[in-house]
C-alpha cells in the first residue's frame, strides 16, 4: 500500500505550492495554515515509510521503459530527516518570518524545495533525480536571496553561478553514462556497468559527479558559496540548507553512486578519494570557524567540518564506517538546524549576528540559551548526547580500518568544535548583556516550540544506538543498502 | 509615463502590424500544444510560442496599454491553473487505474495518429503550455517593470507606470 | 571528432565564468555552456543516417526502432533547456536587483561578504 503511495511525497508539496498564491492573496493566514499541514501530512507519511521497500512504477510502465520511484532503508532515513525538519522549520517560521516581503511567495518556495528533495531520495533513475535536484536547487538559490538586501543577493549569486556549474557537470556526466550504458535506470546501469566493467569514459563521468556532487555537498575544495548562502538566507531556510540540502543533493546522491551503481569494487580509488576530501573538509572547516564573530558564519564553516565527518565515514567503507557516516549525517541534520534556529531567534530579539555584540542572553532568553546548549553540546561530541554516538562510531571505525591518524584527526577537529561553540556560548550568552540590549524578550511560542522539539530530538536520538552500535534502529537498514553493493538484477516488475 | 498612450511603444506600422498577426501568433502556439503528441513540439514549445505573442503584444503597445487589456494577475492565476491540471491528471491517474499517471483514456486502434488519441498525453501538453506560456509572459512583465533610478542621492527601484 | 568542437563550447563557457568581470557577462557564459552541454547530449542520440523519430501510419514499429536517432536524449535535452531557462531569469533578476544595491554589474566591487 505504502508503496503506491510514493508519488505523494512530490505532489503534496508540488500541488500545495501551486495552490497557495491561488488562494492566500487575500487571507494571509491560509499561506500559514496550508504550509504547515502540508509538512505535518509530509512527517506522517515518512513515519509510515520506514519500514518499506519497493519499486514504485509510474504509470505502470515496467522498468526499463518506464521511470521508477525507489524507496529503501536509505530512502525511508532520508525522507524522515526531510519532511521532519521541514515541519519544524515552517513551524518556526510563522512568526518569522512576517518581518520579511512576501509569505506567501515564502512558502510556496520552501514547498518546492521539499518537494525536489522528496524526489531526488526516491528517484529510481538518474535524470529524474537531476531534474528534481534542479528544482530544489532553483527554489533554494530564491530562498537565499529573499531578503534583497547587498549580502543576501551577493551571497545567492555566487551559490546561483556555482550551483548551476555543478549542476551542467553533473548533466555532463549524465549524458557520457547513457552514451556508454545505453540507460537511464540507475539498477539497469548497474548491472550493465558491472557486465562490462568501467573504461576511461565512464572514469570521466564518476569524476564529473564527485565534482559536482561534491560541491552541492560542500566538500572542501567546493565549499565557497556555502559561508556566504548560508548566513545570508533567513533563519529557517539556513536550518533546511545547513541541515537537508547538503545532505539530500550531495552526501546521499554521491553514496548511492559510489555504492549501489558504479560500485566500490571496480573503483578502488574511489572511496580514497572520498576520504580525502573528508579529511581536509574536516580540519579546514573548523580552522576557519574559529576565528569567526558572526554567529551564522561560524555555524556555516561547522557545516563545511560535520560534512567532512560525514564523508570521511561513508568513505572509509566498512559496515561501521558507513553506519557511522549516516548517523553523523542525521545527527547533523537535527542539531544544526537547532542551531540555525537559535541563531534566528537571536537574530529577531536582538536584530545582530555579531557575537562581539551579544552578551546576557541566558538570562533574557532562557529556552534560546537552554536548547543552545544542548546542540553545543551535541556538535561536540558531549555524552550521552546524540553526536557523541556517532563521532565514536566513526572514531571506532577509523581504528578498525587500520586509518590510526584518520582517528587522531577526527578526536582534534572534535576538540576544536568544543572550542569554538565555547566561544559561542561565552560570548552570546554567558556575559553580562551590553548596551542596547536591555529590552531583548523571549521568541514567540512558535518558535520556542520548534526549538523544544529538536532540543528533544538530540537526547532522543541518543537512545537510537540502543538496538546495538553496528546497526541503530533507523541508520542500519540504510547501511545495509549500501553494503550491499550493486543493485541486484532490475529487469522485470 | 506622462507621454499620452498613443506614443509608447513602437511605431505605428508596428503596432498595426501586431493587430493583425497576433491572432496567427496564439493559433500557431495553440496548434503546437495540440499536436504535441503528432509532431515534434509539444507543451514546452507551443507554450513558448504562445508567450511570445503577448510579449510582441507588450512590446509593440507599451506597458502601461498592455497592463490594461493584460491582467497580471489574471496571468498568474492562468499559471497556477496549468500546474494544477498537470497534477490533477497524474492524480486522477492514481485514483482511477491503479498507479501515478497512468494513462487512463484508452485508445482504440483505429485512433492512433489521430488528434484525438494518445489518451491523457494531449490533456497534460495543455497544462504544461499553459504553464510555460503564461510564466514566460510575467517573467519578461516582471523583468521590465521595474527599473533603478537615483532619487534624492540614492538608488531605487521604481515601477515605470507610477512615475 | 565533433565531440571535440562541443566540448570546445563547453570550456569556453567555463572559461567565461571564471574570468569574466561584468555579472551580465558570466550569466551569458553560463548559457554558453549549457547550450555546449545540450550539443553534447543531442549527438550521442545521434545514429548516421538515421531517420527523425517520428513514427506514422506507414512504418513498421520494428522498422523504425531500427533507423531512428535516439529520441532518449532529445526528451532530456527538452528538459534540460526548461531547466536553464529558469536558472537564467532567477540569474537576471538577480543581476537588476544588484545593480540596485551596489550601482555596478562589476563583481570585484561586492565584495561585501569576507574571510
Amino acid at each position: 500500500m505504502m508503496i503506491n503511495w510514493l508519488p505523494l511525497f512530490v505532489a503534496i508539496p508540488l500541488g500545495t505550492a501551486f495552490v497557495i498564491p491561488m488562494i492566500a492573496k487575500r487571507l494571509r493566514w491560509v499561506s500559514d495554515l496550508l504550509g504547515n499541514l502540508a509538512m505535518a501530512a509530509l512527517a506522517a507519511l515518512a513515519f509510515l515509510a520506514i519500514d518499506g521497500q519497493g519499486i514504485c512504477h509510474i504509470g505502470s510502465w515496467p522498468t526499463p521503459l518506464g521511470i521508477d520511484l525507489r524507496l529503501d532503508g536509505l530512502s525511508a532515513l532520508m525522507l524522515v530527516t526531510i519532511n521532519l525538519i521541514g515541519l519544524l522549520a515552517t513551524t518556526f517560521s510563522v512568526p518569522y518570518m512576517e518581518r520579511y516581503t512576501s509569505k506567501l511567495r515564502y512558502y510556496s518556495l520552501f514547498l518546492f524545495m521539499v518537494a525536489g528533495m522528496n524526489g531526488v531520495v526516491l528517484a529510481g533513475d538518474i535524470f529524474n533525480l537531476y531534474v528534481f535536484m534542479e528544482i530544489a536547487a532553483i527554489s533554494s538559490y530564491a530562498l537565499v536571496a529573499f531578503g534583497c538586501e547587498h549580502e543576501e543577493l551577493e551571497a545567492s549569486f555566487k551559490y546561483a553561478v556555482l550551483g548551476s556549474l555543478a549542476s551542467s557537470f553533473i548533466l555532463m556526466g549524465i549524458a557520457l553514462t547513457y552514451g556508454i550504458t545505453g540507460t537511464l535506470n540507475m539498477a539497469h546501469m548497474a548491472a550493465r556497468i558491472s557486465a562490462t566493467g568501467m573504461d576511461r569514459t565512464l572514469v570521466l563521468a564518476l569524476g564529473m559527479f564527485l565534482c559536482g556532487f561534491g560541491l552541492k555537498a560542500a566538500l572542501v575544495p567546493f565549499h565557497a558559496w556555502l559561508p556566504d548562502a548560508h548566513p545570508s538566507a533567513p533563519a529557517p531556510i539556513s536550518a533546511m540548507l545547513s541541515g537537508v540540502v547538503i545532505k539530500a543533493l550531495g552526501i546521499y546522491v554521491l553514496a548511492r553512486l559510489a555504492f549501489n551503481v558504479f560500485g566500490v569494487d571496480l573503483n578502488p580509488h574511489l572511496l580514497r578519494i572520498v576520504r580525502l576530501l573528508g579529511l581536509v573538509s574536516m580540519v579546514v572547516g573548523v580552522f576557519l570557524a574559529i576565528g569567526q564573530w558572526d554567529m551564522k558564519r561560524l555555524f556555516a564553516y561547522h557545516s563545511i567540518s560535520q560534512i567532512g565527518y560525514v564523508a570521511l565515514g561513508i568513505g572509509l567503507g566498512t559496515p561501521l564506517g558507513i553506519v557511522g557516516g549516516l548517523f553523523h549525517m542525521i545527527n547533523h541534520s537535527v542539531f544544526k538546524s537547532l542551531l540555525f534556529l537559535n541563531a534566528g531567534a537571536v537574530e529577531y530579539a536582538t536584530e545582530t549576528r555579531d557575537l562581539k555584540k551579544l552578551g546576557g542572553l541566558n538570562r533574557a532568553m532562557p529556552v534560546t540559551a537552554q536548547t543552545s546548549l544542548v546542540a553545543s553540546l551535541s556538535i561536540a561530541g558531549i555524552p550521552p548526547l546524540n553526536g557523541f554516538w556517532s563521532k565514536l562510531i566513526i572514531v571506532l571505525a577509523c581504528v578498525q580500518a587500520g586509518h590510526y591518524w584518520l582517528a587522531l584527526a577526527a578526536v582534534i577537529v572534535s576538540l576544536l568544535t568544543l572550542a569554538s561553540f565555547l566561544k559561542v556560548q561565552r560570548y552570546a550568552f554567558f556575559e553580562a548583556a551590553k548596551a542596547g540590549l536591555e529590552r531583548v524578550r523571549e521568541a514567540p511560542l512558535l518558535m520556542r516550540t520548534a526549538m523544544l522539539a529538536l532540543a528533544a530530538l538530540c537526547a532522543i536520538m541518543a537512545l537510537m544506538v540502543l538496538t546495538g552500535m553496528e546497526s541503530p534502529w533507523l541508520v542500519g537498514p540504510a547501511a545495509n543498502v549500501l553494503n550491499a553493493g550493486v543493485f541486484g538484477t532490475p529487469l522485470g516488475p | 509615463m506622462n507621454e499620452p498612450l498613443a506614443s509608447q511603444g513602437m511605431s505605428l506600422i508596428v503596432k498595426t502590424v501586431t493587430h493583425w498577426v497576433k491572432v496567427f501568433i496564439l493559433v500557431f502556439g495553440m496548434y503546437i500544444v495540440l499536436n504535441g503528441h503528432l509532431t515534434p513540439g509539444g507543451g514546452f514549445a507551443g507554450g513558448v510560442v504562445v508567450a511570445c505573442a503577448f510579449i510582441l503584444l507588450e512590446l509593440a503597445n507599451g506597458q502601461t496599454r498592455t497592463s490594461q487589456t493584460v491582467k497580471v494577475g489574471v496571468a498568474a492565476e492562468l499559471d497556477s491553473a496549468g500546474a494544477l491540471l498537470f497534477l490533477g491528471v497524474a492524480l486522477v491517474g492514481m485514483r482511477a487505474a491503479g498507479a501515478f499517471f497512468k494513462n487512463f483514456v484508452p485508445t482504440p486502434e483505429a485512433a492512433w495518429f489521430k488528434l484525438f488519441s494518445a489518451g491523457v498525453i494531449p490533456i497534460c501538453n495543455i497544462g504544461i503550455g499553459l504553464k510555460v506560456g503564461m510564466s514566460l509572459f510575467l517573467v519578461f512583465v516582471l523583468l521590465s517593470a521595474l527599473h533603478v533610478a537615483v532619487r534624492n542621492g540614492d538608488r531605487k527601484m521604481i515601477r515605470r507606470r507610477k512615475e | 571528432m565533433i565531440y571535440a568542437l562541443c566540448f570546445v563550447l563547453i570550456v569556453v563557457g567555463l572559461y567565461g565564468v571564471v574570468v569574466k568581470k561584468n555579472v551580465v557577462k558570466i550569466v551569458i557564459s553560463l548559457a554558453i555552456m549549457e547550450y555546449g552541454i545540450n550539443l553534447l547530449l543531442i549527438l550521442i542520440a545521434y545514429r548516421r543516417g538515421g531517420i527523425p523519430p517520428i513514427l506514422d501510419e506507414t512504418m513498421n514499429v520494428a522498422d523504425f526502432a531500427r533507423q531512428a536517432v535516439d529520441p532518449l536524449p532529445q526528451a532530456l535535452v527538452l528538459t534540460s533547456i526548461v531547466i536553464s531557462l529558469g536558472v537564467l531569469a532567477l540569474l537576471v533578476a538577480l543581476c537588476i536587483r544588484l545593480y540596485e544595491r551596489y550601482g555596478t554589474f562589476d563583481i570585484t566591487e561586492m565584495r561585501r561578504l569576507k574571510g
